[in-house]
């Protein structure tokens, strides 16, 4: 790597920093410990709150903002609009602080150099709310794709400082009582992954919270698509101990996100029908997708959300990377509860003692721990 | 909705040349015309995993001794609150079963019985099993003991000075009956903890199936099964000789292993060849006590009657080992994955439930492992050893003119042999020139013969009469896999697969693309190809060797514990269990791409091959070889 050092504006994911929410946000918090982790994670860098912190102070708008916020009604949408745009506008034409502006820009020479030729890259938000279990701002901030060249990474970054006040924020804010004092906003630069295929992976069945399942969404193309739902993608669900397909449903696919080298952006490209058919993993990419995932949640101890991609550029057993972790909490307070079910096996049938109030009959304790109860209500189940 | 029905046993044509079959069957077999509105109510499905072929009057015994004897330990012994045994007939030559389920209101009054005698057994799981073992050999050693000799032309002068004033034919008499009632000891035996190892089972499975939702059975059952299984250790044992007989460079000897006699002088003439065979003697004894076939028909061969059997897997094994090949099972790493296994699902629980789940998956592990292992000791040794006295009984009466071919006897009934022998030593005894049995047993065998080639034309139907709406007893979950999805498939209404092709009970996990072959018969194993996949109306556990050749299993029946879904996993092979019809459908020579993960088999091309042997109607000894 180079000899780029991180410093108070510009983390490298693999600067060896400690990282921290209030530093980098949510999700450069996640690049950072991933990477520390060892996971494949496509190099990049975080330009830390510091760096919007000093953005603000120098462009002296933050009381401004403030006062015209206070006087919004989060009801009327065309006022919020309104101000949501005439606020953005001040901030990306504001100029970034000469300090904050050469960090930046040697630390994005610093990424380039790693890498043969010129490397497109993702520029997004890492909000230090956003991403948290307990309050899902997700969504709500901004991720720009295949960006080249300083000068187009550097807009976007103040883009994305920006979409700290889009309508939607703004109004989420104001109606969950979320103070505007104190708020900042972290950006990520990354190396954009040249996706053959993507999508995301949950460590447990989101249908019923249980957590001896992966599931696995994958699609042609960048992972945007998945992501925001544009697609129906292949849906997996996996034994997370033996890897096994539990039960799978190819999904239509009918378009993908690819880079088009001449207008130096992504395109939206039609999939063709024979794509569309199979499966867009083979089975050792599956599980190579549903390895990751396990590794990422016993690294966070908690079931993860993680997002996924196979580059195109990379030779197979390398080119899975691993784009996001972020604990998942919608699904996982829904885990069965297997110890009251255990319990209530016996239950189950009526008109019956159980075995303990047999006389002769053994205890279940003195027989291992096995209960009789329930081995009777085994047999008696309908559908064993 | 109206539910699909299968024939009625009345509705099924008589093959041409069959007619009369009945009357070859003792009446309590089959189907009665005044019990027709009963019969005719029930389901009744065809056992053709351990009866894939044709009865021959004599072979009904191993029907009836194991149906009967699963049967008295769910309604006798462990009384099953909600499950009787299974009534069976046979129809058609086939074996059809209809489990009798325990009337509503009396299951409650059954549940405190069955909790008592289960816990008992449970409780003293070891030393009972151990009583179980020595009962088994006993019964083992006494068969062995009898033997069926001509009997002499005079009373030995010792027995008139002894006075012992019998003539020897009682002692024929004795052991017939003897044999048979041995065999039925065996057969009891045989469930005595079978129906408790599934029990064990079926509680961890459905606890699995409850704190893990859609858990694969596959996880449920690697956490359970034995690694180092007697079932395997026959197999194991001609591993080990071809290992040595590598290392010792014996590899010549085992050029022409079918001249058994010639295979093993030529391994006594090389140096180290002595030492070979005292370990291929002390593998004969017992583990040589093991069939092709799966115990219950008398042209079943066991090894250590057939030693080409095992010399030619041996010499199979030989060439792989030279070739670099390791045959040895990686037993340590099996078990260090089981472990890994057992070990993740128990790290998804918390508390109580992770103490449920040990104490569940502890019981099963401890009785699960007999339902494996008892094949050896019943169906293999036992059943070896009977067959063996069968045919010594039968070749003495033929040698008494009895019949026109040595293993005639089977064409009797097993009573009917007890009137024949009472012919043979009345003919004796009274001195008269010839028994009548020779005057009218090789006709009337003639006729029943061309009956049983008869019905051999024709497969049974997978089952009789209209289903019920959904099938919940649950050893005919278990032990057959006939589930209410499988009926479904069966009648046609289940799920297609996508492209044509067959749906099954995903029993070993992998996806594989290889060529069929269609094994309907023990004989025609030879024939299985390296890389192919086997295809078979139902596969015997002893048809090890040839695991280490294929690619993959398909069958008609069986379900997730049936012996081929067993073998399969442990040889890491993808296998299809319970098509119903894949032995009828496939046709060697296809090329097939078998998903044991989904349970789907899809033939990928037109049938390439045609003309004798191909297809899979061959049955009995003269099976042809199949044109490739």
């Amino acid at each position: 790597m180079s000899d780029f050092q991180s410093n108070e504006y510009i983390q490298f994911f693999d600067g060896g920093i400690a990282p921290t929410l209030e530093n980098l946000g949510g999700k450069g918090a996640s690049l950072v410990t991933m990477t520390e982790a060892g996971m494949p994670v496509p190099p990049g860098f975080v330009v830390a709150t510091a760096a919007f912190d000093a953005f603000m102070d120098a462009a002296g708008i933050t009381a401004e903002i403030h006062e015209l916020l206070a006087g919004v009604d989060p009801e009327d949408v065309a006022a919020v609009d309104r101000l949501s745009l005439r606020i953005r506008e001040d901030i990306t034409s504001r100029p970034i602080p000469e300090a904050v502006r050469d960090l930046t820009r040697q630390a994005y020479d610093a990424l380039q150099s790693r890498f043969d030729a010129p490397a497109p890259v993702a520029v997004r938000s890492s909000a230090t709310a956003e991403d948290l279990p307990d309050a899902s701002f997700a969504g709500q901030q901004d991720t720009y794709l295949w960006l080249e060249g300083f000068e187009s990474v550097g807009e976007h970054i103040r883009r994305c400082w920006a979409s700290l006040y889009t309508s939607r924020a703004i109004i989420y804010r104001l109606k969950n009582n979320i103070p505007n004092e104190g708020l900042s906003m972290a950006v990520v630069v990354q190396k954009m992954v040249n996706a053959r295929v993507s999508g995301v992976a949950m460590t447990l069945d989101p249908a019923n919270g249980d957590r001896s399942k992966i599931t696995i969404d994958a699609s042609y193309g960048v992972g945007e698509m998945v992501v925001s739902g544009q697609v129906t993608p292949d849906n997996i669900m996996l034994d997370k101990v033996t890897l096994a397909t539990v039960r799978e449903h190819i999904g239509d696919k009918h378009a993908e996100l690819v880079p088009d080298p001449a207008a130096h952006a992504l395109v939206e490209r039609e999939v063709d029908a024979g794509r569309r058919a199979v499966r867009s993993l083979t089975d050792a990419e599956l599980e190579a997708v549903a390895r990751m995932a396990k590794r990422a949640e016993k690294h966070y101890k908690c079931p993860q959300d993680i997002e996924w991609a196979l580059d195109r550029d990379l030779p197979d057993g390398e080119n899975l990377l691993l784009l996001q972790s972020r604990p998942e909490t919608v699904h996982a307070s829904k885990a069965p509860a297997p110890a009251a079910a255990a319990g209530s096996l016996w239950g189950g049938f009526s008109g019956t003692g159980t075995a303990g109030t047999q006389p002769g009959a053994p205890s279940s304790s003195a027989a291992g721990g096995f209960g009789l109860g329930s081995i009777t209500a085994s047999l008696l189940k309908p559908s064993a | 909705m109206s539910m699909k029905s299968f024939p009625k046993p009345s509705e099924l044509p008589v093959p041409a040349g069959a007619e009369g079959w009945e009357k070859l069957y003792p009446y309590y077999l089959v189907f009665q015309d005044k019990l027709k509105e009963q019969e005719d109510a029930k389901f009744w499905f065809c056992d053709s995993q351990h009866w894939p072929t044709v009865f021959k009057p004599f072979e009904t015994i191993g029907g009836e001794f194991a149906v009967k004897c699963l049967g008295q330990y769910n309604a006798r012994h462990l009384m099953i609150p909600n499950a009787n045994g299974i009534d069976f007939r046979i129809h058609l030559g086939y074996l059809y079963m209809s489990p009798i389920p325990v009337a509503e209101e009396k299951i409650a009054g059954r549940v405190p019985l069955f909790e008592q005698r289960v816990g008992h057994y449970f409780q003293n799981w070891e030393e009972l099993l151990r009583q179980w073992h020595v009962k088994v050999r006993g019964t083992i050693d006494e068969m062995e003991s009898l033997s069926f000799r001509k009997l002499p032309e005079t009373v030995p002068f010792e027995d008139i000075v002894s006075g012992k004033a019998k003539d020897g034919s009682e002692v024929l008499l004795e052991n017939y009956d003897r044999l048979i009632q041995l065999c039925y000891q065996n057969w009891q035996y045989h469930f005595e903890f079978l129906n408790l190892g599934y029990i064990a089972y079926l509680d961890f499975f459905n606890f699995c199936k409850q704190v893990f939702p859609d858990i694969p059975d596959q996880s449920i059952a690697t956490m359970v099964q034995g690694v180092d299984m007697e079932l395997f250790r026959p197999d194991d044992e001609l591993k080990g000789l071809a290992v040595l007989a590598s290392e010792l460079g014996l590899q010549s000897a085992f050029g022409n292993t079918d001249d058994v006699d010639a295979t093993l002088d030529a391994v006594a003439a090389l140096p180290g060849g002595d030492r070979w065979l005292a370990q291929y003697r002390e593998a004969q004894d017992p583990w040589f006590n093991f069939t092709v076939g799966n115990g219950f028909y008398g042209h079943d061969k066991y090894w250590n009657e057939h030693q080409e059997i095992p010399l030619g897997y041996i010499a199979d094994y030989i060439r792989r080992v030279d070739a670099g090949q390791e045959i040895m099972r990686p037993k340590e790493a099996l078990v260090a994955e089981k472990e890994r296994i057992v070990e993740e699902y128990r790290d998804l629980l918390e508390g109580e439930a992770q103490a449920v789940f040990d104490a569940k998956r502890t019981l099963a592990a401890t009785a699960y492992p007999y339902v494996e292992n008892h094949n050896f000791y019943i169906e293999h040794w036992t059943m070896g050893v009977f067959w063996r006295k069968v045919r010594e009984l039968s070749r003495m009466m033929h040698a008494e003119g009895f019949w026109n071919e040595p293993d005639d006897l089977l064409y009797l009934g097993r009573n009917e042999v007890r009137d024949a022998l009472f012919d043979l030593v009345t003919g004796w005894g009274v001195g008269a020139e010839s028994p009548i049995g020779p005057v009218y047993w090789p006709q009337e065998i003639e006729r029943r013969r061309g009956i049983i080639d008869a019905l051999k034309t024709a497969r049974p139907a997978p089952a009789l009469n209209t289903p019920p709406a959904s099938i919940t007893e649950p050893f005919t979950r278990m032990l057959w896999g006939i589930t209410t999805e499988q009926v479904q498939q069966w009648l046609g209404e289940g799920e297609a697969v996508e492209g044509g092709g067959l749906r099954g009970m995903a029993a070993s996990p992998g996806v594989v693309e290889g060529i069929a072959r269609v094994v309907t018969d023990a004989d025609q194993l030879a024939e299985v190809q390296q890389d192919e996949i086997l295809v078979a109306p139902v596969t015997a556990p002893s048809w090890g060797p040839i695991f280490g050749k294929i690619k993959a299993t398909v069958t008609d029946i069986g379900g997730m514990m049936s012996h081929a879904a067993i073998v399969c996993r442990e040889y890491g092979l993808p296998a299809v269990t319970g098509t119903g019809s894949a032995s009828t459908t496939i046709t060697t020579g296809q090329r097939l791409r078998v998903d044991g993960t989904k349970g789907t088999v899809e033939i990928l091309d037109a049938p390439a091959v045609t003309g004798p042997g191909a297809h899979s109607h061959h049955h009995g000894h003269d099976a042809e070889p199949a044109n490739v």
